[in-house]
């Protein structure tokens, strides 16, 4: 009757029974999935809109400016007047200022953050954001699992100790990936100027910059939980880390613009390469050399860390 | 196949360098038994079991699973057991197929096999009506169940059980052991438990052994362990509570008497034969008893004349054994 067990798990089977399971979760859940679309909504929505920056600049925000009436010397004029001054009615200059303003604006967007205005720029690095949230979470629901009991029971099956660790990778990527174009989308509604060299294969581009990044974050996450059995520790941790990471980056603003300290945290922080790669595949045109280095960037950080996690896996999922 | 499944030589668990949790134990379990690891909680029967199931490397000794090394074959290990761990692993937000389909996966069981298996499972452990609710929904005792069903999906050699009745009421406690004896009929499969409940061994087990502080004090079939006590146990009390341990002594068929907490506790073979005498022999000397209990050995008694100290005892002081308990969970964690 008990004959032996025959079936041998592939790698691959045990991944995706596991991811499987991690979605299933995630869909019997629409609250826990609005609100993480929610979310950068209404950073997009509050945020975005409300840091109106290129409008700062513009004529209308200058055009109460009441200029007075100019005095100038007459032979500033014309040489040969050498005494009496000449009035020129500030009515006259007013008009003048207002064109000039009217172009500060956008020129200083343009220059500055690439774009004419701050809503497409800041839009795209909310998926960067998103993207911060979920490998976070992925790390904090090993936490769970152990708490409650099934990484005991999954570690008593034979399925690879990897497949653990990779199952939950792989889930953060999908669900990023999803949530990423929930949010592409509603940013276009919003008003998000799509640059002109966008077509299909670059959503294919922003997909793979997504899936690196996960690679490599959900592995930090994953390798900073593994001997946490406490989820207290893990939310502490993410608290503590997720306004640096999201600030000292160029989510929301440029890097060029940052006192030098905070560059040099920018240039290393991999949110950046990815708020870059997409900001490269969506609103700029494209430069083909900088989305090169971004994906450099993000390739190697996914493999660094992905071998780390799944190394300390090996090493702390058996002891 | 040998005959021994399990079979563990100076098994050894060292946690943080001081803590140890099982002490050099050895045992074997032969096949198609019911072998149950009994002791108070926090006397390594969690460890134990852990390593057995390949989650723990012991920190010296070996064991083996059906001639599988835990430590260096634990694929081999993983592939032929099957566990029931103490806590309800089963992923609440799945329902109860869902979650034993998720199982067979992790054993690579094709698709269509696994729902065949998952039905029949259902079946025997009574939750084919609830398959499709969420396992949040389920009692403690149907949870169980599940728990049941799902280490069993890759048809094991081996049933690994870590206090399976934990936190259950009585009644779900005894439907519980149904099951169990069940599947052991069915399968033919052994099965290895750990339990501090004495009932629990006494009635589910073939053999049993005591642990206690990390040190197996005993091992035999629970008939034989009680047997080896030397018959039954008479307690009485008498009346102004002075010193009769040597009328008692004297009186035929009585083994030994312990005086305890102005009691004494009288071990005799024949127990119904011999209480009538001693009553006797001490009106006899003006005594009169005025409290008489006459029990057949369970297997607290047996756990007393090994450790020194009952397992009820050793119950009741929760708050050194939680705090220990705690401390075990943290290191294992």
């Amino acid at each position: 009757m008990s004959n032996f067990n025959e079936h041998h798990p592939s790698k691959l089977h045990g991944i995706w029974a596991l991811t499987k399971r991690e979605l299933k979760k995630w869909l019997k859940e629409p609250i826990i999935l609005l609100m993480a679309i929610l979310q950068p909504v209404l950073w997009m929505g509050l945020f975005g809109k409300a840091m109106n920056i290129g409008n700062m600049f513009s004529s209308s925000n200058f055009g109460n400016i009441n200029i007075p009436n100019l005095i100038l010397p007459g032979y500033a004029v014309v040489p040969q007047y050498t005494s009496g001054n000449v009035t020129v009615p500030g009515a006259v200059l007013s008009p003048l200022f207002q064109n000039m303003f009217a172009n500060i604006g956008p020129t200083a967007m343009q220059g500055i953050f690439g774009v004419k205005d701050y809503f497409s720029y800041m839009a795209v690095g909310m998926i960067s954001f998103i993207v911060m949230f979920t490998t976070m979470f992925s790390g904090m629901s090993i936490v769970w699992d152990r708490r409650l009991g099934f990484l005991n029971k999954v570690l008593s099956t034979p399925v690879s100790r990897g497949a653990i660790i990779f199952s939950k990778v792989l889930n953060a990527s999908l669900r990023s990936m999803f949530q990423a174009t929930i949010i592409l989308i509603l940013a276009v509604i919003f008003g998000l100027q799509v640059s002109s060299t966008f077509s299909v294969i670059n959503i294919l581009g922003i997909y793979a910059a997504i899936f690196l990044l996960c690679l490599g974050l959900s592995s930090v996450f994953l390798a900073l939980a593994l001997r946490s059995t406490k989820w207290e520790t893990q939310m502490a941790i993410v608290n503590l880390i997720n306004l640096p990471l999201m600030f000292a980056s160029n989510t929301f603003f440029p890097i060029s613009q940052m006192p030098d300290w905070i560059q040099a945290i920018a240039r290393v922080n991999p949110i950046s390469y990815l708020t870059d790669a997409n900001r490269q595949l969506t609103v700029l045109p494209l430069d083909a050399s900088s989305l090169m280095v971004d994906f450099a960037f993000l390739g190697v950080f996914a493999v660094v860390f992905s071998v780390i996690g799944i190394t300390l896996s090996w090493r702390y999922l058996t002891k | 196949m040998s005959e021994e499944i399990i079979k563990a030589e100076g098994l050894t668990k060292v946690f943080n360098k001081h803590l140890t949790a099982v002490d050099h134990v050895n045992f074997s379990v032969n096949h198609g038994e019911v072998f149950g690891f009994l002791g108070p909680n926090g006397a390594g029967k969690t460890t134990t079991i852990n390593m057995l199931i390949t989650l723990l490397k012991p920190t010296e000794g070996t064991a083996s699973v059906l001639g599988f090394d835990i430590a260096k074959q634990h694929d081999d290990v993983r592939n032929v057991i099957g566990v029931v761990p103490q806590e309800y692993t089963a992923d609440e937000d799945l329902t109860g197929l869902e979650n034993i389909l998720l199982c067979a996966d992790l054993y690579g069981i094709p698709r269509q096999i696994a729902k065949e298996r998952a039905a029949d499972l259902l079946k025997l452990v009574e939750l084919t009506d609830f398959k499709d609710k969420k396992v949040q929904t389920f009692s403690g005792g149907m949870r169980r169940r599940l728990e049941l069903a799902c280490g069993l999906i890759n048809r094991p050699k081996v049933l690994f059980l870590d206090e399976p009745t934990l936190g259950l009421d009585v009644q779900t406690r005894t439907a519980t052991w149904d099951y169990i004896r069940k599947l052991k009929k069915e399968f033919g499969m052994t099965l290895f438990m750990t339990t501090h409940y004495l009932e629990e061994a006494d009635s589910l087990c073939d053999r049993v052994a005591i642990i206690d502080h990390g040190k197996i004090v005993v091992v035999g079939k629970p008939e034989e362990l009680k047997h080896s006590l030397g018959g039954d146990i008479i307690t009485l009390s008498i009346k102004d509570d002075p010193d009769v341990t040597e009328v008692i002594r004297s009186v035929e068929n009585v083994k030994d008497v312990k005086k305890e907490n102005g009691s004494y506790r009288i071990k005799a073979e024949y127990g119904e034969v011999t209480a009538p005498f001693v009553i006797e022999a001490l009106r006899r000397k003006g005594y009169s008893v005025t409290k008489l209990m006459l029990t057949e050995p369970t297997l607290n008694e047996v756990y007393l004349e090994y450790t020194g100290k009952s397992m009820r005892d050793t119950e009741e002081s929760r708050e050194a054994f939680r705090a220990q308990r705690m401390t075990m969970r943290r290191a294992r964690a």
